[in-house]
């Protein structure tokens, strides 16, 4: 951006921000050393010079607040959170690792184990499993409480490896292997009659878990590997946490937002030189616009595609002739779900959370 | 062009093609780079990395053991008693490793006896032939075993008499042995003891040297198998003097010069030299000699006797007259390794000559005096030949026993059984002797009087690494102590032998070394053919030949294992026709030729314990090794053995690269090179070849990164589960590095990992990372990033007592709890009915895991000592000891017995740890840091790809470290990841594509839509906006060191006291107190407060209540019946007071007391 005379800017406040002030406002820099004006002005009077309101309204929120879904399958959603500011954005992305709860395996009972892995380290892996399972059906089982229908899940897993037919069966312990025993355990404890679980219940029964059982998302992941003439025999019970506890419980692999990439053409960027722009992107943000008289002329062709490698402005009189901005009120957020909720279930909730804390602090405040 | 058959260079017509050739592009013969990498796993699958071990005892097994018994000294023992009796030495084998138990052999696995707590022995027999009666019997061999065993000999691992020896990968694992392990240590007593490799300077050759007033002085260690003396010349006053420790002075030169029957002055200076400035210094002691009147040989030798130190052993009969004496010192003690036959003195006064020559010339040239640290210097004395030196004084030991026990049974004036020696022979002393000095490291030569200490040590199984770092250390006998500079500091001449990098910080830096990659060490060869061959090449005899011809600026002197053996009139030929053989292979590889024109000697070695290594030979710099043979290479028809017998490659010693002028890559040879390097990073060892991109680290980085690599966890071996260490740490995920090296690779690193591949942000987050302290991300250690596994092992012997009793294990007894029920107690829950602890069992401290008993009387006779009855034994349970709040798992238990048929259980505890605050972990780069803080993953940055890092790394690290290298292998790795392929940082690698350059790496990542420079856009993780600086990222392996919270966390509010003193106990393992030391009670002293030292020093600490008596100033007692206070010196309780002090001080009253000193207390009203 061409810096500005004093004397060309505007005497008097036009209740419009000067251009290079609302560049900073709403757009991040990102130069080849580093990056600029990254902050989001928070401050209502921040612009009280100007004579510009800088609060944040309701009903401007309301209005310019906008969300675009760009692509969902069954594990990842991708969309678009227009007009919010990074705080918010970045809450949701917190609630969604750390607070949305879902079920992973926490205790392991090993009745056997011949295998090389040992029990901890087995378990470990097992509680690392993700679950297909809704973790909304469930409670969160605390210490003190008996293991019932209602709060726990638990899994089965016996194998044994043998020789047969010169082939070696069950070499790998896959998750696929872990079954569900929906009428609770099948181990009791020792010199009684009870139970590691006492279900009122079978989970069958339960309209939810009816039609689709309680497995591993994943049939594939490998637990453990044995040879013949070793077996496991286990069972797991899986309960409701948060991935704040551990992160077996975070329901996504990841959830991210980035900035909605702006690349600007500062001059126009012609011939040669339009060439030379095309060729430094590994990521084709930029095309090449034919011009009458076979001139070219570069053109930002898809900004969204930009990661930022910033090879663009790279080299001698680059950084005058273009500019990577980041948008600032504008989120490209991302959610890869584990495979417990879809990712715009999880996204949902992560929703309810954040109200629900509001909630709470506007009861604690009154 | 022929190569095999002629040396190219002596071809004429081929020189003549050549010159002309010069500047013809067209006939010159192409130079293209070979890639001779290949080369390397070659020479390590035909040598191993622990070669020089394996070798030096193979070589002793079969050699050197056989010419020890030959020796004319051991080969027969005779009788004083009976002149016709004799025993006589035919032949000695080594077997197999075996055991005998229960009266039958039985073959044993090395695996085995580390379990067994036994040693990895093999018989040692040999053929006799003796005199039994009037008759001469022999006892021969049968099936490779000898008639009589005379001992066990511990068995080096993968040693030409192991049974790992000549197995596939496949076999060895079945015998419970790791494929990647490299051998060359012995297991002794269930124990891995490698033998050190021991540095010391050359014997038999002469060291010109300066001493502390700065005159020239020369040195000779002189070492045959009978003896060993050092000779030393001096120069006091301008006059050389021989210093030798059977005389009690210096005597003069010139005098042993006569002594030696070398009567003439002018013959002693031509024999020196011709040059006049010699005979000038010469002449203070050429009058020195005549001014004591020595003028003949007789003369002399009576000056020398008086000079002869008197025996202390006076009972010893006077045989010998002084001048006797004298001569067999100057034959025996005086050079000793010089030949004298029939008192003809003539080598050696030819030896004397050069060596004062030499002194000479270094007194008018500086230049001449010799660098004791040069590494041609040094000689590296192997297990095999320290093996041999204890074996010889076994040997002789036993024989000398032998012919007391002989001499003793003659002696008798009438035996009834016909004596038969074969029958009374003890292997037990061979065996016990060879055990212990390898247990305990003492080795005690007695006939040469050494005494050496440490020589071995416990293989150090903390990683793969430690212990392949161990096989190539080397020792140096310099004292540790000394602050000299000079052995210590780095060598050029060390180049490509020993390992500039990885030596140890501290006392010991710089004398303890390490073996490069591609060292060899050699071992002794047979000196007779080479003398005949030397002379049938025309070397002339020194007997024929007078000082002045020997002197004379036309010929050179040949100089065989520090011997004279003549001159040769062109040397240059005479180099070039041995060398030419060596190549082709018709004396052995390592024989050295090194002709020095400074000193006009040609020196040839065939001796052990030199370093040499591989090079590639090059014809006016054009590497012998072409394409075509790389490729027969690769496809397997040649082995790195027919690169050496066609001549292509050669190995050379320190002193013959003096000799030659060797290119680093093909490309820079010129005409005049002679040999080509093999690859540049050779000349790190095993340690520092893990490191990516070394060259461009700050050396010192790469010198801790080699002291903590053997730190780190990880992969010890393939059998690591079926070990039963002491202590054992495994990494749970040891991942292989994403960045490797071609070093790495060749010694499986790649397959014993010690390390994870961490995502590092550098970055400052929290202010909980300054000082090299790390941030780790929660999540990543959930998920298993830096869990470990530590294993320790617990013993218990069932002992046997004296009286045929013995330990038992017995299921836990029952006890009635509260309502009457008869249940297990507490402490014994994880007990299985046998008594011993459940294999999966959690395992609290204070629990028995063995729920042993002993008899209470172990002495006296019982009457059926197997059945006595409960109540005669006494329970000695073992209970686990652990840190407080962690509980451990039985991993494995092991019920086993020893050859001495000690049975022994052997319970095996696992604890599982993830990292915590404080845990150690390091980079390959010299980086350690402890972990600063864990933070949850929703706090950490994270990229627009959503990547988040693992650890986070403080920029600080870097500006004052310099390590460049981990800044690469942060960029190698980021690309690694996304190209999927590994990358490479081998040392000095990038002009052979060994190693990655920046621009490769850079170009990959800006391929992959990264920036060139590997800083990333990050977002933070609390406030949810953008960082204002791109941030570096990437992955990096990191290591995690044996250095954790959990073993080191101590604090004592109360507990144990000693008893003595009262005071509280010292260190963690005995829950101690914490000091408050010296300079802390000066403090509190300056800050006035006096009631804070008096809690801190006396009230907390040991506090006692005494009784003094206020008239005799002695301390009293308190009766505690009567309530009162007595002195017991005046027998009365009248005046005492009582008063506070430090139980130590009352002690102290009291020891004084004891003797005869009086401590009063005069008291004083407060």
């Amino acid at each position: 951006m061409a810096p500005t005379s004093a004397l060309d800017m505007p005497d008097m406040p036009s209740g419009k921000l000067p251009p290079h002030l609302e560049l900073q406002r709403t757009r991040v820099i990102c130069a080849a050393d580093a990056a600029a004006h990254t902050e989001s002005i928070q401050y209502s009077g921040a612009y009280a010079l100007s004579r510009i309101d800088n609060s944040l309204r309701l009903r401007e929120f309301c209005d310019n607040f906008r969300v675009e879904v760009f692509s969902l399958n069954e594990d990842d959603i991708e969309f678009d959170m227009i007009g919010i500011d990074a705080a918010i954005a970045n809450a949701f992305r917190r609630i969604l690792i750390a607070e949305v709860p879902t079920m992973a395996i926490e205790k392991v009972f090993v009745a056997n184990n011949t295998s090389v892995i040992q029990e901890e380290v087995l378990a470990h892996r097992l509680g690392l499993v993700p679950l297909k399972v809704d973790p909304r059906l469930f409670e969160y089982k605390s210490e003190s409480d008996l293991a019932n229908e209602k709060n726990t899940i638990v899994l089965k897993l016996d194998v044994v490896c043998s020789r047969q037919d010169g082939r070696i069966k069950n070499a790998t312990v896959k998750s696929e292997q872990l079954q569900w025993l929906p009428n609770g355990s099948e181990y009791q404890i020792e010199k009684t009659s009870k139970t590691y679980t006492s279900f009122s219940c079978s989970q069958e029964t339960l309209p939810a878990l009816k039609d689709n059982p309680i497995a591993s998302r994943y049939p594939d992941i490998i637990l453990a590997k044995l040879r013949p003439g070793q077996c496991i025999e286990l069972e797991a019970h899986a309960v409701k946490g948060m991935g704040k506890t551990h992160a077996k419980w975070s329901p996504v692999a990841t959830a991210r937002y980035r900035m909605l990439p702006e690349v600007a053409l500062l001059e126009n960027i012609r011939d040669s030189l339009a060439e030379e722009l095309v060729e430094k992107c590994p990521v084709n943000v930029f095309d090449i616009e034919d011009l009458s008289r076979g001139r070219k002329k570069a053109v930002v062709a898809r900004p969204r595609d930009c990661t930022l490698c910033r090879e663009c402005v790279l080299g001698d009189g680059w950084d005058k002739r273009v500019q990577i901005r980041r948008v600032k009120e504008h989120f490209i957020f991302s959610v890869e779900s584990t495979g417990a909720l879809p990712p715009d279930v999880l996204f949902l909730e992560s929703v309810k959370i954040l109200e629900e804390k509001c909630q709470r602090l506007l009861v604690e405040l009154s | 062009m022929v190569i095999n058959d002629v040396d190219v260079r002596e071809d004429p017509a081929w020189l003549k093609k050549h010159k002309t050739g010069k500047g013809q592009a067209l006939e010159a013969p192409v130079k293209n780079a070979v890639d001779k990498f290949q080369l390397l796993p070659a020479f390590l699958k035909v040598r191993g990395l622990v070669k020089q071990h394996i070798d030096s005892f193979n070589y002793f097994v079969n050699c050197e053991i056989k010419k020890i018994i030959h020796a004319k000294a051991n080969e027969k023992i005779t009788s004083d008693v009976d002149p016709n009796y004799y025993i006589k030495y035919l032949d000695i084998y080594v077997g197999k490793p075996s055991l005998e138990q229960d009266y039958m052999v039985e073959s044993i696995t090395p695996q085995q006896c580390r379990l067994r707590d036994i040693t990895y022995a093999a018989p040692i027999s040999v053929d006799i032939e003796y005199t039994r009666g009037k008759e001469i019997v022999s006892r021969k061999s049968k099936q490779g075993q000898g008639g009589v065993v005379i001992g066990r000999m511990p068995i080096m691992l993968r040693s030409s008499r192991c049974v790992l020896t000549g197995k596939t990968e496949a076999q060895v694992a079945k015998l419970g042995e790791c494929p990647l392990d490299p051998g060359g240590y012995f297991v002794v007593k269930g124990t891995e003891k490698v033998i050190l490799i021991q540095e010391q300077l050359s014997k038999n050759r002469i060291i010109i040297d300066t001493d502390s007033s700065g005159c020239v002085a020369a040195s000779v260690t002189s070492s045959t198998h009978e003896r060993k003396s050092k000779t030393n010349f001096l120069v006091k006053h301008e006059r050389i003097y021989v210093r030798l420790n059977t005389f009690t002075d210096d005597v003069p030169i010139i005098v042993v010069f006569k002594a030696m029957g070398m009567e003439s002055d002018q013959e002693i200076v031509q024999l020196v030299g011709r040059d006049p400035r010699y005979a000038g210094i010469l002449t203070p002691s050429l009058q020195e000699c005549s001014s004591l009147g020595v003028y003949t040989e007789n003369q002399a030798l009576e000056y020398l006797g008086t000079k002869v130190k008197v025996m202390q052993k006076a009972w010893m009969k006077q045989t010998k007259s002084k001048v006797d004496e004298a001569r067999d010192i100057l034959q025996n003690v005086f050079l000793a390794h010089v030949p004298v036959k029939e008192y003809n003195f003539r080598q050696k006064c030819i030896y004397v000559g050069v060596i004062l020559r030499r002194m000479l010339e270094a007194m008018m040239d500086p230049s001449f005096v010799d660098d004791k640290d040069y590494v041609g210097n040094k000689r590296l004395e192997l297990a095999g030949q320290l093996i041999a030196l204890l074996f010889e004084d076994l040997f002789k030991r036993m024989n000398s026993e032998i012919k007391r026990l002989v001499d003793s049974t003659f002696a008798k004036p009438n035996r009834s059984t016909v004596f038969d020696v074969a029958k009374v022979i003890r292997p037990d002393m061979l065996s016990q002797g060879l055990e212990h000095a390898i247990s305990s490291g003492n080795w005690t030569v007695k006939r040469f009087r050494m005494e050496r200490k440490g020589v071995t040590q416990v293989v150090s199984r903390l990683s793969f690494i430690a212990a392949l770092g161990h096989m190539t250390r080397i020792s140096s006998q310099f004292e540790k102590t000394r602050k000299v500079s000079g052995p210590r500091a780095l060598q050029p001449s060390q180049w490509g032998m020993l390992c500039p990098c990885d030596t140890p910080e501290g006392e010991a830096c710089g004398l303890t070394k390490n073996l490069a990659l591609m060292t060899h060490v050699t071992t002794d060869e047979e000196e007779g053919p080479l003398i005949n061959l030397c002379t049938t090449l025309g070397v002339e005899d020194l007997s024929m030949l007078t000082g002045d011809e020997i002197n004379s600026t036309k010929a050179y002197m040949v100089i065989f294992n520090g011997l004279m053996l003549g001159v040769h009139r062109r040397p240059n030929w005479f180099a070039n026709t041995l060398r030419l053989l060596r190549r082709c292979g018709k004396i052995g590889e390592f024989v050295s030729i090194f002709t020095n024109p400074k000193q006009r000697c040609v020196y040839v070695a065939s001796d052990g314990g030199r370093v040499c290594r591989p090079l590639v030979i090059a014809d006016q710099g054009i590497s012998r090794v072409k394409e075509h043979h790389m490729k027969e290479l690769k496809d397997g028809f040649r082995t790195f053995d027919d690169f050496l017998r066609e001549g292509l490659v050669e190995y050379l010693d320190v002193n013959e690269e003096n000799n030659t002028l060797i290119a680093l890559y093909e490309s820079e040879a010129t005409s005049r090179t002679t040999h080509i390097e093999i690859e540049p990073f050779t000349i790190l060892g095993v340690c520092a070849g893990l490191i990516p991109f070394p060259h461009h680290n700050q050396s010192p980085r790469n010198t801790y990164q080699c002291a903590m690599g053997k730190q780190a966890m990880g992969n010890i071996a393939y059998n690591q589960l079926c070990r039963m260490d002491t202590l054992l740490y495994l990494l749970v995920y040891p991942q292989r590095p994403l960045l490797t090296t071609r070093s790495i690779e060749l010694v499986k690193y790649d397959k014993l990992g010690a390390g994870q591949n961490a995502t590092v942000a550098v970055m400052s987050y929290s202010g909980y990372d300054i000082e090299d302290a790390i941030v780790m991300n929660k999540s990543s250690l959930d998920r298993g990033f830096g869990r470990c596994i530590v294993m320790k092992k617990a013993s218990a012997p069932i002992k046997k007592y004296a009286n045929r009793t013995s330990d038992r294990i017995v299921a836990p007894r029952l006890i009635a709890d509260k309502e009457g029920c008869l249940r297990v107690p507490d402490r014994a829950q994880i007990l299985d009915y046998d008594g011993i602890g459940g294999v999966g069992e959690i395992i609290r401290p204070g629990d028995i895991y063995i729920n042993k008993e002993s008899p209470i009387n172990t002495r006296d006779t019982v009457p059926n000592p197997m059945a006595i009855p409960d109540s005669a034994y006494k329970p000695t349970p073992m209970t686990y000891k652990g840190p407080p709040g962690e509980c451990a798992i039985v991993d494995k238990v092991l019920l086993t017995s020893n050859d001495e048929q000690q049975f022994m259980i052997k319970v095996l505890f696992r604890h599982t740890r993830r990292p915590e605050i404080g845990d150690k972990f390091s980079s390959r780069h010299g980086q350690k840091g402890v972990c600063g803080t864990i933070v949850q993953q929703e706090d950490f940055p994270f990229s627009e790809r959503g990547i988040c890092p693992d650890l986070i790394m403080n920029p600080h690290g870097f500006p004052s470290r310099m390590t460049i290298g981990k800044m690469i292998e942060l960029l190698g790795g980021k690309a690694g990841v996304l190209s999927g392929k590994f990358h490479y940082g081998s040392a000095f690698g990038e002009p052979s594509g060994h190693a990655d350059t920046v621009e490769a790496i850079s170009a990959t990542l800006v391929k992959h839509g990264f920036s060139y420079c590997g800083k990333d856009f990050l977002y933070s993780g609390i406030t949810g906006n953008p960082l204002q600086s791109y941030i570096f990222m990437g992955p990096i392996y990191y290591q995690k060191l044996k250095h954790m919270v959990l073993d080191k966390m101590h604090a004592r509010a109360s507990g144990p006291r000693m008893v003595l003193t009262r005071q509280p106990t010292e260190g963690r393992s005995r829950e101690g107190g914490l000091r408050l030391g010296e300079m802390e009670r000066d403090c509190l002293i300056a800050h006035g407060s006096s009631m804070l030292l008096l809690e801190r020093l006396m009230i907390s600490s040991d506090q006692f209540v005494v009784q003094v008596c206020t008239k005799c100033g002695l301390l009293g007692h308190h009766n505690h019946k009567l309530r009162m206070s007595f002195c017991s010196t005046c027998r009365n309780g009248e005046n005492i007071a009582t008063m506070k002090l430090p139980y130590a001080c009352k002690l102290l009253f009291q020891e004084l007391q004891s003797m005869n000193i009086v401590p009063k207390l005069d008291l004083a009203e407060a």
